[in-house]
């Protein structure tokens, strides 16, 4: 059972333990717009493959910020920046989970 | 003679076909996303009786049942439609038809099976018995809210283009007659029919306001309405699109969920004025009536997809707030609203509550568990 959101959104470096949480955040909740296995949905695909080449920080900037005018929403509210990055690092090597 | 030998021998061979013969009206099929698999369930007997697997991506998956409640017709995410049998517990076939799929649904006649697609967009048509493509209907956009309209027809809205699509296969299966409509509104997220299929509510993301579209007017006339819902408060960030199907018409009143706000919005059905606001403990994502239409029961996007509220029509007020755990995805009432079934993504399981007293009745363990559906939806217009 994890509650990964019930949790405030911790300061400093992400640890094994919320790394696990935020792994399944981006499966379950990332996936609810971008697919369970991130190749697409409302949101476009998101797969390493997809995002190959692109700025870490640039991604976290969209997941802090969303992307204004488009369905993909700020995740500032509910994320830390280091949080944000530790996806973004994650978005871009991990295999299709 | 040989026709008695025959049946003497079918019996020999399959001993426990009587006791088997069963019918399948309190049956359902819950939807294990992770796993790809499909598990059957039994109402009366509040349990699991069996599972159905090899489906493929089932993220954001529903499905459809033929008119003898035998068969479902599962949309996958990865573009999977797949018919199932539920007695057999069998795949009967499966075809890959697109690379995004969202949604289906199935005509009036059961003939046809419609899936809505993200990628390449537009809709394509199935025989419903062979799964072989009928119509291709490409329309420039992500499709959303798919629904069955009486006459063999189906309605669509497009996320890309702000359109609704009205399809009559009635005459030419394979060759639709194609009513557009333009200028509905920008992206629409999801889509409702009534009951009676004349009213096709559509929600839009990209702008305030809701688009009510009359089918029994020829053409069918669309009206916008609440065109400032959200317009006074800041938009909250939506973390999932809230769903319009299982909403309710409860005594001329529409309730439907606000979508970047922590709202149900409660409209007159006669003249989409809006009525009350209901506040909420966070983002709706369904809002679905009791069958009797006196209770709403909502649940929540993340962060607060771990509760569920109970609305009273008649007072509109929260009467009662559940927390059943982490990643409550759907709700699902028995047809004549004696029980509620909850599945709780996180915690590998689906409740079952009384709908009247809320009391747990029982539980059923399930791979993260999404959507409910039970039978009885074969019957309903819009589902
Ligand atoms: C409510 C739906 C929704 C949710 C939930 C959502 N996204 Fe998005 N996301 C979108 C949409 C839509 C876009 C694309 C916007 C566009 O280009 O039109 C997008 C774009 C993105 C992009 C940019 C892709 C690119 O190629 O530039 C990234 C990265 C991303 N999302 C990551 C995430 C992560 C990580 C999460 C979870 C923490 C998430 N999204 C949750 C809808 C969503």
């Amino acid at each position: 059972m994890l509650a990964v959101l019930a949790l405030p959104a911790g300061a400093g470096p992400v640890t094994p333990d919320r790394a696990q949480e935020l792994r399944h955040l981006v499966r379950q909740d990332c996936g609810s717009c971008h697919g369970l296995r991130l190749t697409g949905g409302l949101g476009r695909a998101i797969t390493p493959a997809d995002l190959a080449g692109r700025d870490p920080d640039e991604l976290t900037t969209v997941i802090l910020d969303g992307m204004p005018g488009t369905a993909m929403p700020g995740w500032r509210p509910l994320l830390s920046e280091d949080e944000a990055r530790w996806i973004a690092d994650y978005l871009l090597q991990k295999e299709t989970p | 003679m040989i026709f008695r030998a025959i049946a003497l021998l079918m019996l020999l061979i399959a001993p426990a076909g009587a006791e088997e013969l069963r019918g399948t009206g309190d049956l359902g099929l819950i939807v294990e996303r992770e796993a790809g698999s499909l598990l059957v369930v039994d109402r009366s007997e509040r349990a699991a009786i069996g599972r159905i697997e090899g489906l493929g991506d089932l993220s954001h998956a529903s499905l459809v049942y033929s008119p003898d409640e035998r068969f479902a017709y599962v949309f996958g995410r990865d573009g999977g439609l797949t018919k199932v049998d539920i007695l057999t517990r069998a795949i009967v076939n499966r075809v890959v038809q697109a690379g995004n799929s969202i949604g289906g649904a199935i005509s009036d006649d059961g003939r046809l099976v419609a899936v809505s697609n993200y990628e390449p967009g537009g809709v394509k048509v199935f025989d419903a018995e062979t799964l072989e493509l009928v119509a291709d209907i490409p329309m420039g956009s992500k499709t959303v809210g798919i629904a069955d309209v009486p006459g063999g027809r189906f309605v669509v809205a497009t996320w890309d283009t702000g359109e609704v699509w009205l399809l009559d296969h009635s005459a030419e299966p394979a060759d639709p007659v194609i009513t557009k409509l333009t200028g509905i509104g920008a992206n629409p997220y999801d889509a409702l029919l009534t009951g009676d299929g004349r009213t096709y509510i559509v929600g839009l993301f990209g702008e305030k306001g809701l688009t009510a579209v009359d089918l029994w007017q020829d053409p069918p006339r669309a009206t916008r309405f609440l065109p400032d819902y959200g317009k006074d408060q800041p938009d909250l960030p939506v973390y999932k699109m809230p769903h319009l199907q299982g909403w309710t018409l409860a005594d001329g009143i529409y309730a439907l969920p606000a979508v970047g706000l922590h709202q149900l919005l409660w409209v007159d059905a006669a003249t989409l004025s809006e009525i009350a606001r209901t506040d909420l403990a966070g983002q709706p994502v369904f809002a679905v009536a009791r069958p009797d239409k006196r209770e709403v029961w909502v649940n929540f996007a993340p962060p607060d997809n771990d509760k569920v509220q109970v609305v009273d029509v008649l007072t509109r007020q929260v009467t009662d707030t559940l927390t059943p755990g982490k990643g409550v995805l759907h709700m699902e009432f028995a047809p004549r609203g004696r029980e509620v079934w909850l599945s709780v993504r996180d915690e590998n399981r689906v409740e079952i509550r009384d709908a009247r007293s809320h009391e747990l009745l029982g539980e059923i363990p399930a791979q993260a568990p999404s959507g409910i559906f039970f039978t009885d939806r074969a019957h309903r217009t819009g589902l």
